[in-house]
């Protein structure tokens, strides 16, 4: 998951935002940011945080500044384990060349030691948005973590995975069909990019436009590719 | 106490790591999230959980924990059971609930 065979792969899957999530870890985003903004290709910076609960969440901040900012409260927050390369692999941040720039010592597949309300509260307090990440999911979801969505949760919208089977989802969880929803590849590698995503109706490319779409957003946007 | 005697004593299921049973197990640790088990159990405990997902392995084998049992009848994934024998954990199970199977392990090791 280099950052030139990202840019690419959208670009030959025909979409237009991609939004880049490592876990724990906002370091490779602005890089793939700056490649893509060459082809025209616009690039959400945030990352996939896993709370204190082990639910996954999705957090999109608008410039570097808050990227930094969410960087250093990850850096804070980590519960720190070493990583074992020869099982989970190297944690590198790479640039468009492939040259290593940093490595990440600390496992990021691990928790923070914040919890889900206190997670919203920061990313909002930023400006950005906050998605609880594929929700249908059986491992790391707000359903298989907490059992339920909670009520007064702060999502700006919630995601639903690529495998998801929409109709029995809601006939499931009938209370959710309200809320707003995107779906997206969770992509681990270049193949999968693309393999589904969502039709937003935007304007222009701006943070606040995706911030305003995803207001509107909802399972008929859905593709599958 | 071998991992070999709580075996026999609890009755558990040997999932995997049949040839692997002769280890020492110095304690037990009960979690169902693997982050909790990343910074917390110690070397040469059993892990006593639900999680039934392949992710078990890779945090048993960072921490260097004996074996992982599954509660409540629960039975490993096809790629948890693959990575159990290459990371050589055993994965063992039991119909008890985790309260109760802690409680006996906790007789047996405590």
């Amino acid at each position: 998951m280099t950052p030139v065979a990202i840019v690419k792969n959208a670009l030959d899957k025909g979409l237009e935002i991609i939004g880049i999530t490592d876990h724990n870890s906002t370091r490779q985003a602005p890089i793939i940011k700056k490649i893509a903004a060459r082809y025209g290709l616009h690039v959400l910076c945030g990352a996939e945080i896993t709370t204190k609960e082990e639910v996954h969440v999705l957090a999109f901040v608008d410039g570097l500044d808050k990227l930094e900012a969410l960087q250093g409260f990850l850096d804070q927050n980590l519960v720190k384990v070493p990583n074992d390369p020869v099982f989970f692999g190297y944690q590198l941040v790479v640039d468009e060349d492939e040259n290593v720039l940093c490595q990440e010592d600390d496992l990021l597949i691990g928790a923070i030691s914040v919890g889900i309300d206190q997670v919203a509260k920061f990313v909002h307090s930023l400006g950005g948005v906050f998605i609880p990440a594929h929700i249908d999911k059986k491992a790391n979801s707000l359903i298989s973590q907490l059992g339920f969505v909670p009520s007064d949760i702060e999502a700006d919208a919630f995601e639903l995975s690529c495998i998801c089977d929409v109709g029995s989802f809601f006939k499931s969880n009938p209370h959710l069909s309200g809320r707003n929803f995107i779906s997206s590849s969770d992509a681990h590698f270049p193949g999968d990019i693309g393999k589904c995503c969502t039709n937003f109706d935007i304007c222009d490319f701006s943070f606040a436009s995706f911030v305003e779409a995803l207001r509107h957003s909802a399972v008929d946007d859905f593709v599958k590719n | 106490m071998k991992l070999a005697e709580i075996a026999e004593k609890l009755d558990l299921t040997v999932f995997s790591g049949e040839n692997n049973l002769d280890k020492e197990v110095t304690g037990g640790y009960a979690s169902d999230l693997l982050s909790d088990v990343m910074g917390h159990a110690k070397e040469g405990q059993i892990w006593v959980t639900l999680q039934t997902h392949k992710n078990t392995m890779g945090v048993a084998s960072l921490k260097d924990l004996s074996a992982v049992v599954l509660v409540k009848g629960f039975a490993p994934e096809a790629d948890t059971l693959k990575l159990s024998e290459i990371e050589g954990i055993p994965v063992l199970g039991s119909d008890k609930e985790a309260f109760e199977l802690c409680g006996e392990l906790y007789k047996l090791l405590g």
